[in-house]
């Protein structure tokens, strides 16, 4: 039980629990928040993990930009802040059913078949800006530029669904 | 430190991020639910890359591209459910059954004579 | 020329064929081809007989041998003797008549086209069963016939009367008709051949029981077809139909065929002489009880109807008593009698517009051409002399005489009997009708028949004396033409059966005359009475029929159709009802709801890794 995992698992934790919170909270923007809570949790697991870059890249885009466009679209869609709806369905009790089965199921079978397995985290190269930039640009370039023309994508098509017919 | 716990950790967010997709009313709450999902799944992909000790951290790079894909989708998703509110004024997932299949007017069947 | 005989039966269809398909293109219309037809049929028959009245025993045909089943081959051909060219004339001249009359009797018939057509049709069929050579050949014709009786009785189908009279008929000789196959299947497997010549020269060396089953099945035929007990009930019923039909079809030709039929193939009959006593039985019964129904009707042609029937039964007992000649002369003379009286009732029926005889009488005045020839044919039935039908009739007494034997006896008795019961019924018809005073409407106007009508009239008079007169040389002409076969009694007509045949006949007519000059207005019959009701309902034969027949198949029907109805249609229709109800039961899966859907889809996931990882740890 080295520091490392102390570490790791007291962050577990918070990320877990923020995590259930966002998915039972009656509030659609205290969920949000919550969400804010749990991303920021995972984004001290990467680091743990000794990936630098992918945890400073969670922090910007996910909360910075997911989280906030989540924000205005709970607004835009009048979303009750406050108690006034429901926000869970009737179909509650299969929800949990399914994800308590999810997580059993995923769990055994984690553990069954890494149960040993050990990060050593003082001999991996840390993953910080120039080591992903090489690999990205050197190895994974094609990948790179489809992503690109599917933000790009994304983008127009965002903006087509959302335009309002003008009388 | 242990794979297992960062590898439990992603399984129980998942499981989280399902329960949050199959029950909650808000179409913009069940889109943080698949965030919760996907972020589980780059958990797993950066653990693994620690693990393996890639040289070519595919791990990282992919979950970065994760990232990339994550926004667009949750972009455009919210674009879908402004125009779902725009329609109907709503965005309860309950309301929003017009792929239903109703039953048909009944009409009695008649043996050919 | 026999071996153009083949014509008879092609001219008359080719005729019923250009006049059903192009009479509106024919100037004329469809008049033309069914004269035409019938009377090149009558040139070719008058050929055809003088050409066989040189060697009346020697059968001339032409066949063409044909397998299709690959059984017992059939022979496609004619067969002409002196017996079918006679009686193809006949059928040619009578038919003639019945054309050249509908065109005045059927004028302003909307389907008087088809009615032509009908009838050169049936012609056709007749003269096929009259030349066929093989017996095949003449099941076809004969099945023909039943089918254009069908469509030319129900020809009024407008009237319910007309539709059931021509069902009524139909299903009665397809009783018949079912034994008649039958019959020629047992001859024609047993002969080896279904070819006539060879049927009949086979026939005494053939099993006892192969005859006998061939004879009396063939019998069945003969009793539907000519209306014997106890098939009989659909001849007056078809009186619904047009009355030349009735003269053509139910007179003189179709209900002859079976009589005829049994002349053709006598040799079997021969060798099965207990078909003749069961035919010379089903004769006496017949020939007595149809003459007391037709003393009771009131309907005209419903009485020449009865009387046709009784007049069948005189040719079927001499044919019964091997009285062959005196069967078939008679059969010749009430061809000429019976299709006389028919046209002349239905000169008649067009002027008074009504069948009933107690709403005519005092005709003669105003219709005496009509009431002239209709006397002669009165005159022939009765049995009067010189009319034909009296010496006919009395050669078949003789025979019966002569044959001797119980069956001879009887059919001797009986037929005396019913010579006083067909003078009876033949005089009431002419007082009734034509004699007295005039009991109908008195806004119908009274006229005679156009030319065109009464001229078949005189021609078929002329027959009906001449057909009798035995001033033709030795063996009476008529007999010499026929030849006929071994075996069979020699035409002969004595002077004692003249003479008892006439005295008794007088005695009717006498009786039923001073019974009418007592009461002039009322019904001569009704002296009898309560039991004039009996006679009146034909002996109630037809209500039995119905109890015993009709009901029960009209029960089996309803309860094959229920069958049908609630188990057979029940289980498709209520397949496919399983089938809506399993589709209502599937859409109540698509709820709409995604989150539905999505539940689904992580169940299946998850239920799909849990077997894969059992799979791959075991």
């Amino acid at each position: 039980m080295t520091g490392a995992d102390v570490v790791f698992g007291l962050l577990g934790i918070v990320c877990l629990a923020a995590a259930l919170l966002v998915v039972t909270a009656r509030n659609v923007i205290h969920a949000a928040l919550w969400l804010v809570v749990c991303f920021g949790a995972l984004a001290g697991c990467y680091l743990v993990l000794t990936a630098e870059f992918v945890a400073w890249v969670q922090v910007l885009i996910y909360i910075g930009a997911v989280v906030v466009l989540m924000l205005f679209g709970a607004m835009l869609t009048r979303a009750p802040v406050g108690r006034a709806q429901p926000l869970d369905s009737a179909n509650r009790p299969v929800a949990a059913l399914a994800g308590v089965a999810t997580a059993g199921i995923l769990v055994t079978l984690v553990i069954a078949a890494f149960k040993g397995a050990y990060v050593d985290i003082h001999h991996t190269a840390v993953g910080d800006g120039h080591v992903l930039g090489t690999a990205i640009f050197r190895y994974f370039v094609l990948a790179f530029e489809v992503a690109s023309v599917l933000l790009l994508a994304a983008l127009v098509g965002a903006i087509v669904l959302t335009r309002q017919e003008r009388d | 430190m242990h794979l297992s716990i960062a590898l439990v950790l992603s399984a129980l967010l998942f499981a989280a991020g399902i329960y949050g997709v199959l029950a909650r009313r808000n179409a913009v709450a069940v889109l943080m639910a698949v965030e919760l999902m996907l972020n589980a799944a780059n958990l797993d992909l950066v653990a693994f890359d620690a693990w393996f000790k890639d040289q070519l951290h595919a791990g990282q790079t992919f979950a970065l591209f994760v990232v990339v894909i994550a926004a667009a989708e949750v972009g455009v998703g919210l674009a879908i459910v402004l125009s779902l509110f725009r329609l109907r004024d709503s965005v309860a997932l309950d309301d929003a059954t017009d792929l239903a299949d109703r039953d048909p007017v009944r009409r009695p069947v008649e043996p050919a004579r | 020329m026999t071996h153009w005989a083949w014509l008879l039966p092609a001219l008359p269809a080719f005729a019923a064929v250009v006049g059903l398909f192009a009479w509106r293109v024919i100037p004329g219309g469809p008049a033309v081809p069914a004269i035409g037809g019938t009377a090149a049929a009558v040139v070719v028959a008058i050929a055809v007989l003088a050409d066989a009245e040189s060697n009346p025993l020697h059968a001339t045909s032409s066949t063409t041998s044909w397998t299709p089943t690959g059984g017992v081959a059939l022979h496609v051909g004619t067969r002409v003797d002196g017996l079918a060219a006679v009686i193809a004339l006949m059928v040619a001249v009578v038919a003639l008549a019945v054309q050249v009359y509908s065109t005045a009797y059927m004028a302003g018939d909307p389907r008087y086209a088809s009615y032509a057509a009908e009838i050169s049709l049936f012609t056709a069929a007749m003269m096929l069963v009259v030349v066929a050579s093989d017996l095949f050949e003449l099941l076809i014709g004969w099945e023909v016939m039943g089918l254009c009786s069908y469509l030319l009785v129900g020809h009024y189908w407008q009237t319910e009367g007309a539709r059931g009279a021509a069902v009524k008929a139909l299903i009665t000789t397809r009783i018949g008709d079912t034994a008649f196959i039958f019959g020629i299947f047992a001859l024609g497997v047993g002969a080896g051949s279904f070819d006539i010549a060879r049927v009949t020269a086979a026939a005494p060396t053939l099993p006892h029981a192969t005859v006998v089953a061939g004879a009396l099945l063939l019998l069945g035929g003969v009793v539907g077809k000519s209306a014997q007990f106890p098939l009989h009930v659909w001849l007056p019923d078809a009186m619904a139909g047009p009355t030349p039909v009735s003269a053509l079809i139910h007179a003189a030709t179709m209900v002859a065929a079976g009589i005829y039929v049994v002349a053709r193939v006598y040799p079997v009959y021969l060798a099965a002489p207990v078909a003749l006593t069961v035919l010379g039985v089903i004769a006496c019964i017949t020939m007595l009880g149809a003459a007391l129904a037709a003393l009771a009707e009131d309907d005209l042609k419903r009485v020449l109807a009865w009387s046709t029937v009784s007049q069948l039964a005189y040719m079927a007992a001499g044919l019964a008593v091997r009285g062959w000649s005196a069967g078939i002369w008679h059969l010749l003379t009430h061809a000429a009698f019976k299709a006389l009286l028919f046209l002349a009732a239905g000169s008649v029926l067009r002027a008074l517009g009504t069948n009933n005889m107690s709403e005519m009488g005092g005709l003669w005045r105003r219709m005496p051409v009509t009431f002239a020839t209709a006397l002669v044919g009165a005159g022939a039935l009765a049995g009067v002399p010189p009319f034909a039908g009296a010496f006919s009739k009395d050669a078949v007494l003789d025979a019966a005489r002569e044959h001797g034997g119980g069956l001879g006896h009887a059919v001797y008795a009986v037929g005396l009997v019913t010579v006083f019961v067909t003078g009876a019924y033949v005089t009431r018809l002419i007082v009734r009708t034509f004699l007295g005073d005039y009991r109908g409407d008195a806004s119908v106007r009274l006229h005679e028949s156009p030319w065109v009508m009464t001229a078949p009239l005189v021609v078929l008079g002329v027959f009906a004396i001449l057909l009798g007169a035995p001033v033709l040389p030795s063996s009476y002409g008529v007999a010499r033409w026929l030849g006929r076969p071994a075996g069979t009694l020699a035409l002969h007509v004595g002077a004692i059966d003249v003479v008892i045949a006439m005295l008794i006949s007088f005695a009717a007519i006498a009786l039923v005359g001073w019974l009418w000059s007592r009461r002039p207005a009322a019904d001569p019959i009704d002296v009898l009475g309560r039991f004039a009701t009996p006679l009146r309902r034909a002996f109630f034969v037809d209500e039995l029929y119905d109890v015993a027949v009709v009901r029960p198949v009209g029960v089996l029907a309803r309860a094959a159709l229920g069958v049908d109805r609630r188990g057979i249609d029940a289980t498709a229709v209520g397949s496919g009802r399983a089938a809506v109800l399993l589709g209502v039961g599937l859409r109540r899966l698509q709820t709409g709801n995604v989150q539905t859907y999505l539940s689904a889809l992580v169940a299946g996931m998850l239920i799909v890794v849990v077997s894969v990882s059992v799979a791959v740890a075991t």
